[in-house]
């Protein structure tokens, strides 16, 4: 026998005679505290983010773009890393045509390997969608693509993230049952609520640890 | 410096550490700050009684339902995470584990690892094993990075550093970073940063550990809030999981009530920064993620406390330190003292599994049974009856059947099997109870002034001049 097979073997002698427990999975319990009226899903979400220091902004699905750009006007950011293969890529790269502006906009269009150096010392923000958000405790949904992989929301010091405020759920239960999860999870999913922090040091908090120092919620309103 | 369990043979020495920790006012100052801090945060995530409560009954329902079918789940993750390009490897012992660990480091060349927090590459000595083979590891979450720089072990499990205050920091970093001297815990920070982000780069092989193991998807989800936990995931072209055959879970919805009770409990956060699900290895047309996943599934000790109904329950630990944070001997003493991977509560009702009794005898009695632990344990553990469980273990003779622990026995006196021997004929004979009673009140006067550290700090006890019958027979005017 193999170690996996002794395992097994010590575990089943070890339950022999037992009957396994049944699911009483208690949804309510999970659910009921953390349900909101459709007025104030959104205001709950944004309380928790920002008490994360997280920062969100009310906009429209015409209008993020200029937000976009102020923002990284404000910080004297002239490079953005965004996917033109994605729908608001392709829109932000028209306002910016549009407006002729100064701003740079780069691809994650290579493997990491190729670029880990300008990805990792080089590239001061960047912009991705989310799948949605969980109002509960303020999280976004992100499940990396082709188009936008898993560094995207980690590596650049600013994140900015597009939210729809119709894709907000209550609670991580309810997005997990809605948008079927357990039927085909991709090779990386995650919750992201704030900006990376630590408080390793004598209990006192500090943000921008090893992930993005500030991220910005755009919450689309209208879409 | 206390003595660490895992590296020699020796017994821990708890009571030797525990009083040296005690004399030192710094480390006092430090946990008592710290473990106040994580007690307010704590119950301020868990205002509504009544929904903690649940809460909690439910954690421990799906804890205990995974456990009631584990070698099923485990065969389902394995499929699952087979199905989905992970390879899974199981290891009965910590030297197994190294050794499959090392054996993916050889076949890559590897000589650069970058570990995300996993409290199971502690338990292994992963850092010790692969050090001597010539492979550097390096932690990368904040405080594993301090405790690493000063050759300490953690002294919390789910903050590190929580032994030193900003001022010892500062004069680490001062000291092996060669930067200038600075309190300003967010230029630490930053230093910490830049540091490590050149070395998330240039490592070759990633180590995390893993909170949940989901069986029904195959997916690992890893719990943290500085992105270290990420980065180790995805940056380097190898990621290696190591972590204890009990984390898996049923479904993934089971993942919410535990979620929600890990973090509210560990440090009171509604939820980490980043929840990191992990189901597979990069595909063919992503563009980053590691190209091979492993994961290691770990034994040592685990089916030794799953093999008894009662022990088993060690095994819902869901590792979110609460217990240690509440536990006002750990906050007296610190990590350290316990001379253990897994300190405080849980530590003491954990690690005799893994190390056996003999190593840990004076575990299960670092403790006041005060309570506290069980009260607060997120999955229920009713940590104050196990340590008692335990005691017995400890206390039962090595050759008794059934035999239940490795080092059963360790704590066996005859001399004290025998006073409890004395003490049962004793109360089960009443000539003899009567007799002993009365020779004793009358030979009150010759009752030992010094009985051991019973004396040290009390007076000692005295018999009362009649027995209670003769006070009883008197009341009722039969005397």
């Amino acid at each position: 026998m193999n170690a996996r097979e002794r395992i097994l073997a010590k575990l089943r002698g070890s339950l022999e005679g037992t009957t396994p427990i049944a699911d009483d999975y208690d949804t309510a319990l999970v659910t009921t505290p953390w349900t909101y009226a459709p007025a104030q899903r959104v205001a709950r979400l944004r309380a928790q983010l920002e008490a994360v220091h997280g920062e969100t902004q009310l906009t429209t699905s015409a209008e993020w773009p200029a937000r976009v750009f102020a923002a990284l006007a404000e910080r004297n950011i002239d490079e953005l890393l965004v996917s033109p293969l994605t729908l608001h890529g392709q829109q932000l790269a028209a306002q910016l045509a549009l407006n002729k502006g100064g701003l740079r906009l780069k691809a994650y269009d290579r493997a990491v390997e190729t670029w880990k150096d300008e990805l990792f010392f080089h590239t001061p923000a960047s912009l991705t969608g989310t799948l949605g958000g969980i109002a509960a405790t303020g999280s976004l949904i992100v499940w990396p693509t082709v188009q936008e992989p898993r560094l995207m929301s980690l590596v650049p010091p600013l994140h900015i993230a597009l939210l729809k405020a119709s894709a907000v759920f209550d609670n991580l239960h309810e997005a997990m049952h809605t948008q079927r999860w357990s039927e085909g999870l991709p090779t990386n999913a995650l919750l992201i609520s704030g900006p990376s922090k630590t408080a390793d040091i004598q209990q006192t908090l500090a943000y921008g640890a090893h992930g993005p120092k500030e991220l910005i919620v755009l919450i689309l309103q209208d879409a | 410096m206390p003595n660490f369990a895992a590296l020699t043979e020796a017994p821990i020495e708890f009571k030797r550490n525990a009083r040296a920790a005690l004399a030192d006012g710094q480390l006092r100052r430090n946990f008592r700050g710290a473990m106040d801090f994580l007690m307010v945060k704590r119950a301020a995530q868990f205002a509504d009684d009544e929904e903690c409560e649940q809460l909690r009954a439910f954690g421990n329902r799906v804890r205990a339902r995974a456990l009631s079918r584990l070698p099923a789940l485990l065969e389902q993750l394995e499929a699952r995470l087979t199905r989905n390009g992970v390879q899974v490897h199981w290891a009965e012992s910590v030297d197994e584990a190294n050794t499959i660990v090392h054996s993916i480091v050889a076949a890559h060349e590897a000589k650069n690892l970058i570990k995300g927090k996993s409290m199971v590459s502690e338990e292994m000595e992963m850092n010790h094993f692969l050090g001597e083979r010539g492979v550097d590891c390096l932690e990368s979450d904040m405080g594993e990075f301090i405790v690493q720089l000063r050759a300490e072990k953690p002294s919390h499990i789910i903050m590190p550093a929580i032994h030193l205050n900003v001022g010892q920091v500062a004069a680490l970093f001062h000291d092996k970073l060669e930067v200038d001297y600075t309190e300003d815990v967010d230029l630490l920070i930053q230093i910490g940063r830049e540091t490590l982000r050149r070395k998330f780069f240039e490592a070759d092989i990633g180590v995390s550990g893993v909170n949940f193991a989901v069986a029904e998807t195959g997916t690992l989800v890893l719990v943290e809030n500085e992105g270290n936990g990420r980065m180790s995931t995805t940056v380097p072209p190898v990621h290696i999981a190591v972590t204890g055959i009990e984390k898996v879970v049923e479904k993934l919805r089971d993942v919410v009530p535990l979620l929600s009770l890990l973090t509210r409990s560990a440090t009171g956060q509604p939820i980490t920064t980043y929840v990191n699900m992990i189901s597979g290895p990069r595909q063919a047309d992503e563009l980053d993620g590691p190209r091979e996943v492993h994961l290691v599934l770990l034994d040592n000790g685990r089916t030794q406390a799953f093999a008894d109904s009662e022990l088993r329950q060690t095994l819902n630990c869901i590792r979110c330190g609460a217990c240690m944070n509440h536990c006002p001997v750990y906050t007296r003493i610190g990590g350290h003292a316990y001379g253990t991977v897994y300190p405080g509560p849980i530590g003491k009702i954990m690690t005799p599994h893994m190390l056996g009794l003999e190593k840990t005898r004076e575990l299960p009695s670092a403790s006041s049974l005060c309570g506290a632990c069980g009260e607060v344990c997120p999955v229920k553990i009713p940590i104050p009856s196990l340590l008692r469980r335990l005691r017995e273990e400890a206390a039962r003779r090595a050759d008794a059947a059934p035999h239940h622990v490795r080092g059963q026995g360790a704590n066996h006196s005859t001399k004290e099997g025998l006073v409890w021997k004395a003490w049962v004929k004793m109360n089960t004979s009443p000539t003899l109870y009567r007799l002993l009673t009365y020779a004793g009140t009358r030979a009150r006067g010759l009752t030992p002034a010094n009985i051991g550290p019973w004396t040290e700090h009390h007076a000692a006890p005295k018999l009362a001049p009649r027995t209670l019958h003769e006070r009883v027979r008197e009341h009722l005017g039969e005397a």
